[in-house]
């Protein structure tokens, strides 16, 4: 009896460390990122670096101002392509889909979260920049698209998913019809869900370099252009990084902390909105 | 008198299962029809055939016809929305909109389907409201969560949801099932109440509640209409042994 009891306790105890284990494991390198990024960027950062376009090469000084700005038009360009796109699947797979159509999108969507981010950008190559004769922001942003919407599409689906069919019979039986009671009771109900998905699918794009190498370009000036290059701060990462010039890995290293601040901000967000749904 | 709603042979298939069969009835205004019989016998399904809620379900197949006042709702022409609009619906389970305050909630048909002026708003909440005996407990809080209401309290919002719309046929579906002896006793009383302005058919299992609410009762088995009438005559001499036997508790 008592050794059974032994036994157990030992059992339990090596299970309870291994999950300790594992979730340092987990945890280690997130940190080690976190602080090595912060060691060597954070010295670099300054009213400078955000305000300044990159300094030609040999001169001190200067910043990513314009890799932000073009991130952000490259992600918002990205996300009035994609979330429509990802939102109006996802209702159109819980709402109307005949089962064989809603697999058939569901199956596409899967693998198109799978396809590496390098032919994704290929795709847009050959849609946007062959035809239009140059790389443009435009494509930039097509490509980042083409990453969301799978991602807005599944969590978008998983969300409306969980919406009671008794709350969609209510707004029926009152005589709205059906489209109407799609945006206006299944959304409604599911929109802190969705922006989640939305969250975290910008997160994940505004750090994509891949799609954005001969689409977007990058940019060493100012742009606002959607048909011509622009910049954008994973590709001016990349650039400086690969570039043998001490000042330039300097710059590297403050936009990876910026970039790096920016998706730990969002994905926070997108936690913050998830718990506050389980609770109401 | 003619009939408010009339049914005439209707079936609905579900895939395979046949769940209502060859079922004709006539349901006069302004009275309450109760629909009684054991579990799985068709009478939700007969129900929502009623107000065209199963085209929702692709595997649903309804044949037959459903008058209402005169005019097939499952006509070609009909758009199913307006029907929705003159037969309202109660469902088991209380199911306010939890995202909406108790007064949107009141107001959601008419909110749900665009802009409603305050004023009238206003009025449509208050009547509405007083009609279902909610009134007196909620005018002080009319802007709160529909949620923190009783289970009993939210029926009757969903209720007064769905008079608001005005509509002229009102579907109850075991509306009282999910709640307690006392919330149940005022739903029946309202629905004693609203059979003066509705005509109305409710789903029930309890058979005294049938028996005190109701002025017809069809009774079903099995997906058949075994037998409907007057209820007082239903429930004292009824015609076929099998409405006996369940009546009296020997099956179902």
């Amino acid at each position: 009896m008592m050794n059974t009891v032994t036994l157990r306790n030992l059992k339990n105890s090596l299970i309870t460390v291994s999950m300790v284990c594992a979730t340092v494991a987990v945890l280690v390198p997130l940190g080690l990122i976190f602080f090595h990024i912060m060691k060597m960027g954070a010295s670099s950062i300054n009213l400078d670096f955000f305000i300044h376009i990159p300094k030609p090469t040999g001169e001190t000084g200067g910043g990513m101002a314009n890799g932000m700005v073009g991130s952000a038009l490259l992600i918002a360009l990205a996300s009035t392509i994609g979330i429509p796109v990802g939102v109006f699947g996802a209702l159109y797979l819980v709402e109307f889909g005949g089962s064989r159509a809603s697999n058939a999108i569901r199956f596409a969507a899967d693998v198109l979260a799978g396809v590496p981010s390098i032919i994704t950008g290929m795709v847009a190559y050959t849609l946007l920049v062959v035809p239009m004769k140059g790389f443009s922001a435009l494509a930039g942003a097509v490509a980042l698209a083409l990453i969301m919407v799978p991602i807005v599409l599944r969590t978008t689906e998983e969300q409306l998913k969980m919406v009671p069919g008794s709350l969609r019979e209510a707004s029926l039986a009152l005589g709205v019809p059906l489209w109407r009671t799609c945006l206006k009771v299944t959304l409604r109900s599911a929109t802190k869900g969705v922006m989640t998905g939305i969250l975290l699918s910008i997160a994940r794009v505004a750090g994509e370099t891949a799609p954005l190498l001969f689409t977007a370009l990058g940019n060493q000036f100012w742009s606002h252009k959607l048909t011509e290059p622009i910049a954008a701060m994973p590709l001016q990462i990349f650039n400086f990084a690969i570039a043998p010039y001490e000042d330039w890995h300097r710059l590297a290293w403050a936009g990876a902390l910026v970039l790096v601040t920016v998706m730990f901000a969002l994905s926070l967000t997108a936690r913050y909105l998830g718990r506050s749904k389980q609770q109401s | 008198m003619n009939p408010k709603v009339k049914i005439d042979k209707l079936n609905v298939h579900f895939g395979q299962t046949h769940a209502v069969k060859d079922v004709s009835i006539d349901v006069p205004e302004n009275t309450v029809t109760a629909i009684i019989g054991p579990s799985g016998c068709g009478k939700s399904t007969m129900l929502r055939s009623l107000n065209r809620m199963h085209d929702l379900f692709p595997s649903a197949r309804v044949t037959g016809k459903v008058l209402l006042d005169g005019g097939d709702i499952y006509d070609r022409k009909v758009d199913p929305v307006s029907i929705r609009r003159r037969v309202g619906m109660v469902f088991q389970k209380p199911n306010p909109f939890p995202a909406m305050s108790i007064y949107d909630n009141v107001v959601a048909g008419y909110k749900l389907n665009g802009r409603v002026k305050k004023s009238d708003a206003d009025e449509i909440v208050e009547t509405s409201l007083r009609r279902v005996a909610l009134w007196d407990e909620v005018k002080d809080r009319l802007k709160n969560n529909s949620m923190e209401l009783s289970g009993g309290q939210q029926q009757r919002l969903c209720i007064a949801r769905t008079i608001a719309v005005q509509p002229e046929v009102i579907l109850m579906d075991e509306p009282a099932s999910a709640l307690d002896p006392i919330s149940t006793l005022k739903i029946e009383e309202l629905i004693e109440e609203l059979a003066e302005k509705y005509t109305i058919i409710i789903v029930t299992h309890n058979m005294q509640q049938a028996a005190r609410v109701s002025d017809y009762t069809a009774f079903f088995y099995m997906g058949d209409l075994i037998e409907w009438g007057e209820t007082k005559k239903l429930f004292t001499t009824p015609e076929k042994k099998q409405t006996e036997d369940y009546i009296t508790g020997r099956f179902g």
